[in-house]
């Protein structure tokens, strides 16, 4: 699969809502690293977002609206491979589920969903790598993000790779798998109970004495930057991504432009 | 039709028509009442004995081994003066032909409110999770598993399987079929609804006692 | 038991500031999570014995018809009655006559949470009844004339120095402030009502149709107190509690104390089959079983029929941060967590309860815990589904949906306004982030949003590689 450079997978760059509009930064992480593992990348134009919101809404046909447009968009890629375990376990998993009396659709759901990849787990799962030779001077703390760990599997492969960077402490926290209190529309509609489970997740992640905080789905880790920015809590909020490529140089999420304005 | 009736037919009626069937047929059914579960037994690597010690003293029990049936009422003085309770206690009728020491008073009746020990014949012991099989009868009152703060259970050595379903067994191949009350007690009856605090003798015994023979 | 699912949002806003709650709830939550981890590990079978409980739950649910036909002919035959009930209705009235019958005045009852489905409780007092909880949580929670909180452990919002104030006012003084003393002063209490009781009234864990058994599981031995020294012995369960055999229900046996509360099994499993023999010294005299249906055999035809396989361990709400954050109560009706969150709109009405599938973040990890894999995000999804279709859902949602729908579903458009979106954000952004944003109050009444950088992603990447 990574015969060499030239010849890797092409793979169509899946650019999540919240990481085009909020953090391009992950993107290009994301980038560097498939093109580092030797994978050709296009960010195809035509995608806007994977139909989560409208599926978790219980409204089906939107959902299934915009899987078509993601289905048709990506279909002709080797692999669709994006930075959240969110949109990539709404691929993989629920596209199928939408279409499972379509006779039309459902077989190219079901041939997307293989080819569905959250970026870590393609990167070590499918490509094999292992090492990083990326630089990070600091104590990082890993969050689980529940779609990522329960939908596809991801626990071991962003330890193992963090682990793997040059100047890199991992400071396990406690409940790191559990919910953050983000959880899509939750976090607006239930804003006290989603303060109560945010406040326990930022409780923890201070309890490690940790100065970075990483994850691999930008909503939680929003809600968690947030969070800590309204406490005053001096911790970074990166996307993994980010320091795996070596680019968690400037500020993280919710950070200022310089740590000491 | 009755009330009742009504309700039997409509709820199976309503199964059915969810199940979008009708009721089974004949060899339906007959293959139903085939089927002879094979579930997972966890495996255990451990001789019979000792896994039901361990695992019955890792719950608050308390076990003392002797050798003969003939040891089992000085095995329970000795245990009954250890916790210096009075001498009397309700002895289910299954150990009634044992030399009970005169200085203890033992009747056959089931245990009254006022009842501080009893002493029972197990019919089994399973090693799985280390807990004990009672079975109710004339000879083995329920009162006696549930109502004394102290319950002494005579065990015989190999009357121990290994795990549930082999006790299940041993209740299918009893003459009189199922007793009214099988009790599996597992060691002090105990509670954790205060704040988590685990509390031995809730309701049931605070001590239970094992004696094995053999 | 009246339902209050309505007002789920004002009770989980008191319960998060309710500061004796939250201290209870701190204290439970560890423990379970961390004993049922200990227990799963501990054994290598556990995953697998997941696996065989949901397919044998499958296949009983599948054949439902007939074992409960078996088991109804074999308790009939160990001399014990069986009663169908459609509805709670025709389930207190059932159970009220057979009271009324043997003339009962006191009932002792062991937990059953279909009898608080039910309302049974409230219908036998009524007639004049004296009602005694014996279950130490049920008795506590009785005594504070609140429902459960929690399927397994019903007193688990109560601290205890509120159990020592309840104690004091129902049985007088002094005061016990240790638990040992808290406990042996409701083993007294309890005792007495035992050997009292006309009729003892339990749940049924599982109902075996090879020996038309009962089978309940307790910690304390109150279920065998209440259901031995009664002259009547009253099982109450939902048709889906029947089991095949003796040894399916091992299988679900192995799997409940352990992800009930973390123990390998509870003290005391009993199988109660029929009445007192003719040559027996103690034991009830009559011994019956109440099947109820309530809104069950609905269930079986469609999506939802993965929930009749609950075995009622507690484990899902356990594990649920939101059901850790707000306790039971919130939930407003009998069956709190992730499973009562789907069983309570589908037995009290989908509108009776539009908040309970909607406060969930679907992080799935009720699923991952649950001994017959019952996937409870997928149903609660469900559920937001049928609210969507008949428009029980606010609109203001239904809007929001259908803009949400249009604007994706045209990529320039979308891309546009999602440039227009960074640079605005990026524009009243201070120090990085935002503090306040009235559209948004949802998300910055509790924390700063994020500040984007003020160009998009794609913008950048077309800026830097020209791409199609
Ligand atoms: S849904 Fe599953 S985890 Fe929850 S109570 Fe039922 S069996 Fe237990």
């Amino acid at each position: 699969m990574t015969e060499s450079p030239t010849r890797g997978p092409r793979v169509g760059l899946f650019a999540t809502c919240l990481m085009n509009v909020f953090r391009p930064n992950v993107g290009f992480s994301a980038v560097k690293l498939l093109e580092d593992a030797g994978c050709t990348v296009e960010v195809p134009a035509n995608q806007t977002c994977c139909g989560q919101p409208g599926y978790n809404s219980g409204d089906y046909d939107a959902a299934r609206a915009l899987a078509r447009q993601v289905i048709e968009t990506f279909e002709n890629y080797d692999y669709i491979v994006g930075p959240s375990g969110s949109c990539m376990a709404t691929i993989r998993h629920d596209y199928p589920v939408l279409f499972h009396d379509d006779p039309v659709w459902l077989p190219r759901a079901q041939e997307l969903s293989e080819k569905a990849w959250e970026l870590l787990s393609f990167l070590t799962d499918v490509l094999g790598a292992t090492a990083s030779d990326a630089h990070y001077d600091g104590s990082v703390t890993y969050h689980d993000s529940c779609s990522g760990l329960r939908g596809l599997g991801i626990k071991g492969q962003p330890r193992t790779l963090l682990g793997e960077v040059d100047g890199l402490k991992l400071k396990e926290m406690e409940d790191s798998e559990v919910c953050c209190g983000f959880g899509g529309t939750f976090c607006v509609k239930y804003p006290e109970i989603s303060e109560k489970m945010v406040e326990d997740k930022v409780r923890n992640i201070l309890a490690t004495g940790a100065d970075t905080v990483v994850g691999g789905d930008l909503g939680c880790l929003m809600n968690i930057a947030g969070r800590l920015k309204r406490i005053n809590a001096p911790v970074k909020v990166f996307h993994t991504s980010e320091v795996l490529a070596g680019l968690a140089d400037g500020p993280g999420l919710a950070g200022a432009a310089k740590e000491s304005d | 039709m009755t009330a009742a009736a009504n309700a039997r037919e409509a709820i199976l009626n309503s199964v059915r028509s969810a199940l979008r069937r009708g009721p089974l047929d004949d060899k339906r059914r007959a293959e139903l009442d085939a089927r002879r579960p094979q579930h997972t037994r966890p495996a255990q690597d451990e001789e019979l004995v000792a896994r039901f010690i361990r695992k019955f003293e890792s719950r608050a029990g308390t076990t003392a081994r002797v050798a003969s049936r003939a040891d089992v009422p000085a095995a329970v003085e000795a245990y009954r003066v250890d916790k210096g309770l009075p001498a009397h206690a309700a002895v289910g009728a299954a150990l009634k032909d044992l030399a009970w020491p005169a200085g203890l008073a033992v009747h056959h009746d089931p245990a009254g409110i006022s009842e501080t020990m009893a002493v029972s014949q197990a019919l089994a012991g399973i090693a799985e999770p280390g807990s004990l099989m009672m079975a109710s009868g004339p000879a083995s009152p329920i009162t006696h598993n549930f109502v004394p703060d102290d319950h002494v259970v005579v065990l015989d050595a190999g009357a121990i399987v290994g795990h549930f379903e082999e006790a299940w067994e041993v209740l299918r191949a009893r003459a009189e079929g199922m007793p009214r009350a099988t009790n599996i007690i597992s060691g002090p009856s105990r509670t954790a609804d205060v704040e988590q605090t685990i509390q031995l003798g809730a309701h049931g015994p605070r001590r239970v006692h094992v004696i094995i023979v053999g | 038991m009246e339902i209050r699912s309505k007002e789920f949002k004002e009770r989980a806003v008191f319960a998060i500031h309710d500061a004796s709650l939250q201290q209870a709830l701190g204290k439970a939550r560890g423990g379970f999570v961390g004993k049922r981890a200990q227990q799963a590990a501990e054994l290598p079978e556990f995953e697998q014995l997941r696996e065989e409980a949901k397919n044998t739950k499958n296949h009983i649910l599948d054949n439902l018809d007939h074992y409960l036909e078996r088991y109804e002919a074999a308790v009939t035959a160990a001399g014990g009655h069986v009663h169908w009930a459609r509805d709670a209705e025709e389930a207190r009235k059932i159970i009220l006559d057979i009271c009324k019958r043997v003339d009962a005045k006191t009932v002792t009852k062991g937990k059953s949470m279909v009898s608080e489905e039910i309302g049974l409780n409230e219908a036998l007092i009524e007639h004049g009844m004296e009602v005694v909880e014996t279950d130490l949580g049920e008795y506590i929670i009785q005594l504070a004339h609140e429902p459960p909180s929690h399927i397994i452990a019903p007193a688990v919002h109560k601290t205890k120095d509120q159990v020592s104030d309840l104690f004091e006012a129902a049985h007088g003084g002094p005061r016990k402030t240790e638990v040992a003393d808290l406990v042996n002063e409701a083993r007294r209490v309890l005792r007495d009502k035992y050997f009292r009781a006309d009729v003892g009234i339990t749940g049924g864990n599982f109902l075996v149709a090879e020996t038309g058994s009962s089978i309940i599981v307790t910690n304390e031995g109150n279920g065998d107190l209440t259901q031995t020294l009664a002259k009547v012995h009253i099982v109450t369960s939902g048709i889906e509690r029947v089991v095949p055999t003796l040894d399916d229900a091992t299988l679900f046996l192995r799997l409940l104390a352990r992800s009930a509360t973390g123990q390998e099994t509870e003290t005391y499993t009993t199988i109660s089959t029929g009445p007192r023999r003719a040559e027996d010294l103690d034991g009830p005299e009559e011994y019956h079983v109440v099947l109820v249906d309530n809104g069950r055999s609905k269930m079986l035809g469609g999506r939802f029929k993965d929930m009749l396989r609950c075995i009622r361990c507690g484990a899902c709400m356990n594990h649920c941060p939101v059901y850790g954050a707000v306790g039971g109560h919130a939930y407003g009706w009998v069956y709190p967590g992730p499973m009562g969150s789907v069983l309570t709109p589908l037995i009290k009405g989908l509108d009776n309860a539009y908040d309970l599938p909607n406060a969930c973040t679907l992080n799935g990890r009720c699923a991952s815990v649950c001994p017959v894999k019952i996937p409870l995000p997928d149903l609660l999804r469900e559920l937001r589904h049928m609210q969507h279709q008949q428009d029980i859902t606010p609109v203001m949602q239904r809007r929001a949906l259908k803009v949400w729908r249009y604007v994706a579903t045209r990529p320039k458009l979308y891309h546009a306004l999602e440039q227009v979106g960074a640079r605005f954000l990026s524009a009243i952004a201070k120090n990085g982030s935002i503090r306040r944003l009235p559209l948004a109050s949802g998300w910055t009444d509790v924390r700063d949003l994020p500040a984007p950088a003020g160009r998009t992603f794609l913008e950048l990447w077309q800026g830097k590689r020209g791409q199609k």
